[in-house]
């Protein structure tokens, strides 16, 4: 019997139908470390969201008396009750003790609370990256690719002049030059508008333009190439045959196959994206004090590694685990997606 | 071949034109100037003047640009501004060695633990030791410089007291500009830089050479051979890795990307007499030349990185044809 | 069957690609000449064949009828109107007419759309019907087609490579055109399907009175089911005649080569006949061979036949041919 037959005769038995998608969501569900990815990370999601439930304290809440509590180390901070009395699970409120969970630090501030709220700046940073260099890179290349030609070429020579330059040290130079000039003021509307806006950032604002704008190049490539070789699938000639015009054709037949590598492409990208903004953060160009980033915690902690190593080590864990959810998550999107959304079973 | 290589030269010519401008005009519209107060110490203004003149800062913009240009050619990076004891050639000869020691050794460590690591796991595909490998091999790219570094630090630096925990163990100048000197000393202060920016490398390289390993060992012409009875390493050796390892190659140009990014971060960490870290220490201040200069080598070295990937492409791929 | 009035005229249709070459602005270096200087007509309510081998230009022909590609020079009638000068509007309204179908089943079918709307898109792309209308008409559609009805919210990669063909038709149908463009509809299937989906597009061309351009890399393949049959050679058609004369009476050195390499049933035959083997190569078409392009395996070439082109030339009644050793 032929392949043909036994497709048609399965077919004809299976009463329900699968897309590719869920094709792929069934393949994924059965990776389990996969799963368990994508639980944590939405796990860490729903702590980001809920911050101010899942901390103790206030996150810039300073304390200097109890400054550099070890993890778990009782604090008076009344003075009424003896630190010993107190236990790391006692409601602080209620017991009038405190507990520092991570323990506190230089300045008194609790830690736990700061890396609770430290999920908020890796997570915005992972949702803004990957939204503005995936936005980006899919236009542009999408356009690059559809127009082909000199346009195309042009377009893409550019993309080669970006690669073949040392954006990072650029970009931080511009970072660098926009943090001046926003704590020069600026009596131009856009400058104090885009000054506005960072300050609702909590000061990320041009780290997420960084981080964007060094990583669509790589997106728009990809865009251009899936484009490039959808455009010439038969199922797009068959669109205009039947009248079918650009804007038809780029929403309806090529976006919809674009976008999923792209997307894989982007959840692989994710920890590059908090690496980044760790490192950025690091050197003092992230967000601005007292927002909690695990890179910055990192780096305040840093000069005080030898006898509290806890300041680094509790940062620097919470950046690896969220990392390593999202890589796993990721590895995983890729193995069940990649070749079922190229349209073959 | 050589002319391929002449002609991405030249055409690099006009890149390095536009970084260089686009980063001394950056440098330039930043608020402030060189010569502004630090905290107390402010500076006459009589005496200001002086000096912007002597470093041609009060002349117009394009016409700084220019001579920049001229004593660029003349393998002049320009002076330091509050540094008057020191030039940015002074700089760059001091921080440029150590930049390079370390990222050549990361990117090497990379490889030497990465291909062997990457072949063991796809040879025994779908057993413990791939899995575990695997495993192994994500966990590490998810630990960054920033975490290692200190990790390491406290663990054979503070606790066990077993390797230094900053500076670099040589200082230039070094035999042909890069090669360190051979000293116990040097390779204990490399240690634990080098593993904390190559580990992640290798990790990265694992993971790439088992994909490409086993991409190739299920291709025909693989099976072909050992259908004629060769032996298995023989098939390895001749046959597979040199094919899996052009996917590795594609990652010498990010990964030479890295070794910038890492470096600015490691350096910082191992407290490093590097490029990264001066470049890192400049950004409060507004050392114009230092600055567009640092970019400057940077780009040479994204440049020619690029270039050198190219021709070991070519070499591993001989269906790659440059003309 | 066909009552010898032209649906569709070509004249000195060509199309060549442009190679280019530069890093910043492309300049262009040289072509790749897919389509040259071709003329034709078609019948309406035949189905006409057209024959060669892989490359020679057969899916270019039928893209640049449609103006899926736009022709470097030369003329496309449709019923009297030229498609090469139509506004794109009133091209939008021919397009009803005119549909295609295409060789690979797995290529022509958006794999991110389900059958039903793969099957309404034309409906939708010319705002015909609502919603529940173009749904219903989905079904009459793939009822046609011998596909289950219940098929519609199925997604392309759950069928078999003759079911998606049929999809395609069905698609192609749906605008209810006079003419279809069937570019190797069956190469890609199983021998066994092959001739359901022949069947198929019969029966439509019955019910329908569809004409049809109906391309095959191999002339055992059109036998069947062309009226007429036309021979190309890398860009250029060699000859074109009503079927039997090109079965039984092969005029051109190519067509008898292709004839030959045909096995045929009859033993005796068989062993009999003989057989023309072709040498060499297809030249690039980027840089075709001067005067006859097929003059580089031509077994009887002459000198005449490398310096001058022939000339395309109607040798016997209906039966076109170019060589120059025709008499
Ligand atoms: N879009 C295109 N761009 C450049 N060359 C093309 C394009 N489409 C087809 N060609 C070339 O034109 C020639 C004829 O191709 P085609 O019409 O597809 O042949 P056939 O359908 O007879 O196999 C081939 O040499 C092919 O490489
Ligand atoms: S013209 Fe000459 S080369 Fe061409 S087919 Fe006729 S005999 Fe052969
Ligand atoms: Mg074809």
């Amino acid at each position: 019997m032929t392949t043909d037959k036994k497709i048609e005769k399965k077919n004809n038995r299976i009463g329900e139908s699968r897309s590719p998608l869920q094709d792929a969501m069934r393949e994924f569900r059965r990776n389990k470390i996969a799963v368990g990815g994508m639980i944590f990370v939405i796990f860490v999601i729903f702590v980001a969201v809920f911050a101010p439930v899942f901390s103790p304290y206030d996150f810039a809440q300073q304390n200097l008396r109890n400054n550099r509590a070890k993890p778990m180390e009782g604090y008076d901070i009344t003075e009424s009750y003896a630190a010993e009395k107190c236990h790391w699970y006692d409601t602080p409120m209620e017991w009038g003790c405190t507990t520092f969970i991570a323990g506190s630090d230089a300045l008194g501030r609790d830690l736990w609370s700061r890396i609770i709220y430290g999920t908020r700046i890796s997570l915005s940073i992972a949702l803004a990256a990957s939204s503005v260099s995936l936005v980006i890179g899919l236009i542009y290349g999408t356009v690059s690719g559809y127009a082909g030609g000199n346009v195309d070429n042009l377009m893409m020579r550019l993309v080669d002049f970006l690669y073949g330059i040392p954006l990072l040290p650029i970009i931080i130079l511009m970072t660098v030059y926009f943090n001046a000039v926003s704590r020069q003021g600026s009596d131009s509307p856009i400058v104090t508008a885009l000054i506005k806006l960072d300050n609702s950032a909590g000061g990320l604002l041009f780290v997420f333009i960084a981080i964007g704008a060094l990583n669509w190049l790589g997106m728009a490539r990809l865009a251009r190439g899936q484009v490039l070789s959808y455009k010439e699938k038969e199922f797009v000639e068959a669109a205009r045959a039947l009248g079918a015009g650009n804007g038809h054709v780029i929403f309806k037949h090529l976006i919809p196959n674009v976008l999923g590598p792209l997307l894989i492409a982007e959840s692989m990208a994710i920890p590059g994206y908090i690496f980044l903004e760790a490192a950025l953060s690091f050197i003092g160009l992230g967000v601005s004090p007292p927002t909690p980033s695990w890179g910055a915690m990192i780096n305040e902690g840093y000069s005080g590694l030898r006898s509290n190593p806890h300041l680094v080590m509790f940062p620097g864990i919470a950046l690896s685990t969220l990392t390593l959810a999202f890589n796993f998550m990721g590895d995983g999107l890729r193995d069940a997606f990649d070749t079922r959304l190229r349209g073959r079973n | 071949m050589t002319k391929y290589i002449i002609r991405r030269l030249l055409m690099a010519i006009p890149v390095i034109f536009l970084m260089i401008l686009a980063t001394f005009v950056l440098v330039q519209a930043m608020p402030g100037g060189p010569f502004d107060a630090v905290g107390q110490r402010s500076m006459p203004e009589h005496i200001r003047i002086l000096l912007e003149k002597r470093y041609g800062l009060d002349k117009p913009l394009y016409e700084q640009f220019f001579s920049y240009l001229g004593n660029l050619l003349q393998g002049d990076f320009g002076p330091m501004l509050r540094m008057p004891s020191q030039t940015v050639n002074d700089i760059v000869a001091q921080t440029f060695p150590v930049s390079i020691q370390l990222g050549l050794m990361s990117v090497a460590v990379g490889f030497i633990i990465g291909i062997p690591l990457g072949i063991i796991a796809a040879l025994n595909h779908n057993t413990a030791v791939d899995y575990i490998t695997t495993f192994l091999a994500v966990v590490s790219v998810s630990i960054p410089t920033l975490v290692l570094g200190p990790l390491l630090i406290y663990t054979f630096g503070v606790k066990y007291d077993l390797l230094p925990i900053a500076f670099w163990g040589a200082d230039p100048p070094f035999t042909l500009g890069f090669l360190p000197p051979l000293t116990k000393k040097f390779f204990l202060h490399a240690t634990m830089p080098v593993f904390s920016m190559g580990t992640g490398m290798a990790a990265g390289i694992t993971r790439l050479t088992r994909a490409g390993l086993l991409d190739v060992l299920s291709a025909d012409y693989v099976r072909t051979a050992r259908a004629k009875g060769l032996r298995e390493r023989v098939v390895i050796v001749r046959h597979a890795l040199k094919n899996s390892l052009i996917p590795v190659a594609t990652i010498i140009g990010p990964l030479l990307a890295g070794a910038v990014t890492g470096s600015f971060i490691t350096e910082q960490i191992f407290a490093l007499n590097g490029m990264g870290r001066r470049f890192v220490a400049s950004i409060g201040q507004r050392e114009y030349f230092l600055q567009t200069s640092l970019v400057l080598i940077y780009g040479l070295l994204l440049i020619f990185g690029n270039i050198f990937v190219d021709v070991l492409y070519a070499w591993l791929d001989p269906r790659i044809r440059y003309d | 069957m066909s009552d010898k009035k032209p649906l569709l005229r070509l004249e000195n249709l060509t199309k060549h690609f442009p190679i280019t070459k530069g890093v910043i602005v492309q300049k262009q270096v040289g072509a790749v000449q897919a389509v040259d200087n071709i003329s034709f007509e078609i019948y309406r309510g035949e189905t006409l064949g057209l024959v060669g081998e892989s490359g020679c230009g057969k899916s270019t022909t039928g893209r640049a009828i449609l103006q899926l590609h736009e022709p470097t020079s030369g003329k496309v009638f449709y019923d009297g109107v030229d498609l090469t000068e139509a506004s794109n509007a009133e091209m939008r309204e021919m397009r009803r007419n005119i549909q295609i179908i295409f060789q690979d089943p797995y290529a022509s079918l958006n794999p991110r759309m389900t059958v039903g709307s793969i099957i309404a898109e034309p409906l939708e792309i010319h705002n015909i019907g609502t919603a529940a209308e173009r749904q219903e008409r989905v079904k009459e559609l793939l009822e046609l087609v011998s596909l289950n009805p219940f098929f519609i919210n199925r997604y392309p990669h759950e069928f078999s490579g003759g079911q998606r063909q049929r999809i395609g038709v069905a698609r192609a149908l749906a605008l209810q055109p006079d003419f279809i463009v069937c570019d190797e509809p069956i190469s890609a299937l199983d021998v066994s399907i092959q001739a359901q989906v022949v069947n198929l597009l019969e029966e439509l061309q019955d019910e329908f009175g569809l004409t049809y351009l109906f391309i095959a890399h191999d002339l055992s393949m059109v036998r069947h089911i062309s009226d007429r049959v036309a021979v190309m050679y890398l860009g250029k058609i060699v000859e074109l005649a009503p079927r039997d004369a090109v079965y039984e009476n092969p005029l051109h050195p190519y067509t008898q080569a292709l004839l030959s390499a045909v096995p045929v049933p009859d033993p005796v035959v068989e062993r009999k006949r003989k057989r023309v083997i072709l040498e060499g190569d297809v030249p690039s078409p980027s840089n075709p061979p001067s005067g006859c392009r097929f003059h580089t395996r031509c077994p009887i070439a002459e000198d005449i036949c490398s310096q001058e082109p022939p000339i395309w030339r109607e040798a016997e009644e209906e039966h076109w041919v170019a060589c120059h050793l025709v008499k």
